[in-house]
């Protein structure tokens, strides 16, 4: 008993002791649930935990709490957990802790969200895919990469298709990196939603409902959004039919927007591509609905259209009065639309060149029916947008390697 | 691999020392097992019980009850609370009691009554120096050892009302889920205001509670449809069932929804509150409350669904709590516009 107890006394240091990284590797199969699960537990702060190539039969979501750990799959079309079988939680994978790094792996079909980090500072998600495979169905869930209430996020070479609020949704977070990923077949492509310092850049967002959505809502712990770009981004034939369930404010997209800018402060929207957006290539407009939050501004403001280059586009847009308004812009709506509801002057500038058109409303939430369409004249920008400080901290690079 | 390896040894290590303890038993709970930055294998090392199979608590482990509990597909939970001799809880209002360091809370889980009574897990919430930590054990199908089952689990049981589903033994994360508060682990239940002021009053007497919490008792018995004003029977559910998550810093605060006891504005309650994340869980609604209209409310349709992404609460329950669901539709049927 004495040397049992001497090991006991030795093992439980080395618990308790912080060591070297170490790597946990777990291969699909049976149990696999308990077995990725326990890994998500066991690993200690600067761990691994490395999934095995194959397909995890997953029966419930997924969490991770512990600071620093890096869950590595073989590859975003090699290591996939399949949750179309899950009997429980809101999401497939729940990260809470900082510094976490999620990279090459799949999550098939989750009944909530596909993967959700909440309070997780400096969280990277690097080639992390979520499928839900039917395509769009509003029975499939709302998000697929969604942090939310963190500072510091980068999401690269990404991809998210099938979900029925969102792709890709930062919400309530700051100094965040949406780069080089697709989103495609979602209701939204991209959302940044009440969030601040957002560089949304170099990706595909296609087939979607709406392209890529910057938006501020009322009655959130966090608000106050502003300080986005938006630029470079490949925003092409974005016309699946919403089908968000009613109730979401996505439900309220129209099929066809391009990149939606609504009740924000500091928008910039340059060197984007877009063609093929039937409704609107650019839409700029305040919260419509009512609200109550003393703390809310449900005003676009200072928002930039700098240049972009316009293919087709506003040639079946879904709006009140299609027909007419097609008629009196020659077939199709130029491609910046704004609803002229401005806060003092400091609405909406657009460079020289491109073209647009204002409901000339006067006040958010205004009813539509008392619009009057016009040619849009705002003034060019006057200074140079303000890039300090947008985007993820610099040092989460460090992890793409 | 090395620390993998130390894990085994401290697992046979543990079990070793649980095969030592049921050879000697010790007279009193095993405190080293609460405190030490550990987790115990089995639930016997702690020493709560004289007979664990019949949830018989040794001296100082006492049980307790709450007057409207959490529903958990119709579980019995035997919840009891062991503070160390010597060590007191302070009262807090007719909140949360204040454990001293060294408190264990136990909750176990069963179904089925008297013979036919079988216990499913032990759930331990033990307040250590740097903060409470919340472990589940799982009991085997002989009934004979509760097991440490970090990553939870799931196995078939009968509820009361006759259905056969599938339970969910939640994993230690999943603990925090519901638990976590400003990213600290907490306790849920013993809040004074949902306690027998009875029992309370024991406890004050034992000199285990510096006094009796103002406030205490407050919230109606939900098994006495008598014992309340139909809100106040709701916010007692809601309370309860929802607020752990539906609070500010908790896991649900990003939805802006409050559903606490003392919360007073109608919207962070949900009246004429827009969703936020709901996805498909808005069912089509457009409001969390629809004052006199349930059926056009988030909060009733994700309570009546039993489905994952629509389903409130999202853990810990697999069924859809029928009375619960009556009386939010009947708070909100009722609520004046």
């Amino acid at each position: 008993m004495t040397r049992l107890n001497l090991l006991c006394a030795a093992a439980v240091a080395a618990v308790a002791m912080p060591l070297a990284a170490e790597t946990h590797s777990v291969e699909p199969g049976e149990s696999a649930q308990e077995r990725l699960q326990e890994a998500l537990i066991l690993a200690q702060p600067g761990d691994e935990v490395v999934l095995g190539a194959g397909r995890y039969d997953l029966s419930d979501g997924l969490s991770l709490d512990v600071d620093g750990v890096t869950v590595r799959g073989a590859g975003m079309d090699e290591t996939v957990l399949d949750f179309t079988g899950q009997q429980g939680s809101g999401e497939g994978l729940l990260v809470t802790s900082d510094n976490v790094t999620l990279r090459d792996f799949a999550l098939e079909n989750p009944k909530g969200d596909g993967v959700k980090s909440k309070g997780a500072d400096n969280i990277v998600y690097h080639r992390v895919r979520v499928t839900w495979t039917d395509g769009p169905d509003a029975n499939n869930g709302a998000y697929g990469i969604y942090p939310v209430e963190s500072t510091g996020v980068l999401v690269d070479g990404s991809k998210v298709s099938g979900a029925s609020d969102a792709g890709i949704y930062v919400g309530q977070s700051r100094d965040i990196t949406v780069r080089n990923s697709i989103a495609e077949a979602n209701v939204a492509g991209i959302e940044i939603e009440n969030s601040r310092n957002a560089l949304v850049e170099n990706n595909i967002v296609t087939r979607n409902t709406g392209g890529i959505l910057v938006f501020d809502l009322p009655d959130l712990p966090v608000m106050g959004g502003g300080n986005v770009v938006v630029r470079q981004n490949l925003v092409v034939a974005n016309d699946t039919a919403n089908f968000a369930p009613p109730g979401n404010i996505v439900a309220s997209v129209r099929r066809g927007t391009g990149v939606l800018v609504m009740a924000n402060d500091k928008v910039l929207v340059e060197n984007n591509i877009f063609d093929n957006n039937p409704t609107s290539h650019v839409m700029v407009i305040a919260y419509t609905q009512p609200f109550e939050d003393e703390r809310y501004n449900p005003h676009a403001r200072e928002v930039v259209i700098g240049q972009n280059l316009f293919g087709r586009g506003g040639d079946d847009p879904q709006l009140d009065g299609a027909e007419m308004l097609l008629a009196a812009f020659g077939g199709a709506l130029p491609p910046v639309m704004w609803d002229g509801v401005a806060e003092g002057e400091s609405g909406l500038v657009v460079v020289p060149g491109i073209a647009g058109w204002t409901l000339n409303l006067a006040e958010p939430g205004q009813d539509l029916a008392t619009a009057q369409p016009g040619p849009l004249q705002v003034p060019a920008p006057e200074n140079e947008f303000d890039m300090s400080g947008i985007g993820a901290p610099a040092e989460l690079e460090n992890r793409l390697k | 691999m090395k620390r993998g390896f130390a894990i085994l040894a401290a697992a046979a290590c543990a079990l070793a020392g649980a095969m030592a303890v049921r050879a000697t038993p010790p007279d009193g709970v095993n405190e080293a097992a609460i405190l030490e930055d550990a987790m115990p294998r089995t639930l016997a090392e702690y020493g709560f019980f004289i007979d664990a199979r019949e949830q018989v608590p040794r001296e100082g482990v006492t049980p307790y009850w709450l007057n409207t509990p959490l529903y958990s597909d119709g579980a019995d939970k035997l919840r009891f609370v062991y503070i160390p001799d010597g060590e007191q809880a302070l009262a807090n209002g007719a909140d949360l009691l204040l454990f001293p360091v060294g408190t264990a809370l136990i909750k176990t889980f069963a179904f089925g009554r008297g013979e036919e009574r079988r216990l499913i897990e032990t759930r331990l919430l033990l307040h250590r120096e740097n903060g409470w930590v919340a472990l589940p054990y799982r009991w085997n199908e002989e009934q004979t050892e509760a097991r440490l089952a970090v990553a939870g689990g799931r196995t078939e049981v009968t509820t009361p009302a006759g259905e056969t589903i599938s339970y969910r033994i939640p994993n230690k994360n999943q603990c925090k889920e519901c638990h976590g508060v400003d990213d600290a682990v907490v306790p849920i239940g013993p809040k004074a205001r949902n306690m027998s002021a009875t029992w309370l009053a024991g406890l004050v007497e034992s000199g285990s509670l510096d006094r009796m919490p103002a406030g205490a008792n407050s919230m109606p018995y939900w098994s006495h449809e008598s014992s309340g004003p139909l809100e106040l029977r709701a916010r007692a559910y809601l309370d309860v069932n929802c607020a752990h998550c539906h609070r500010p810093g908790a896991t649900a605060s990003n939805s802006g929804l409050d559903l606490r006891w003392e919360q007073r504005d109608p919207e962070a309650l949900g009246v004429m509150k827009r969703p936020v994340a709901a996805g498909r869980g808005s069912g089509g609604h457009l409001f969390d409350i629809v004052p006199g209209e349930p059926d056009a409310s988030i909060m009733v349709h994700r309570m009546r669904s039993s489905e994952p992404g629509v389903a409130m609460p999202e853990l810990g329950k697999a069924t859809v709590d029928e009375d619960g669901v009556a009386i939010v539709e009947r708070w909100i049927a009722e609520m004046r516009r």
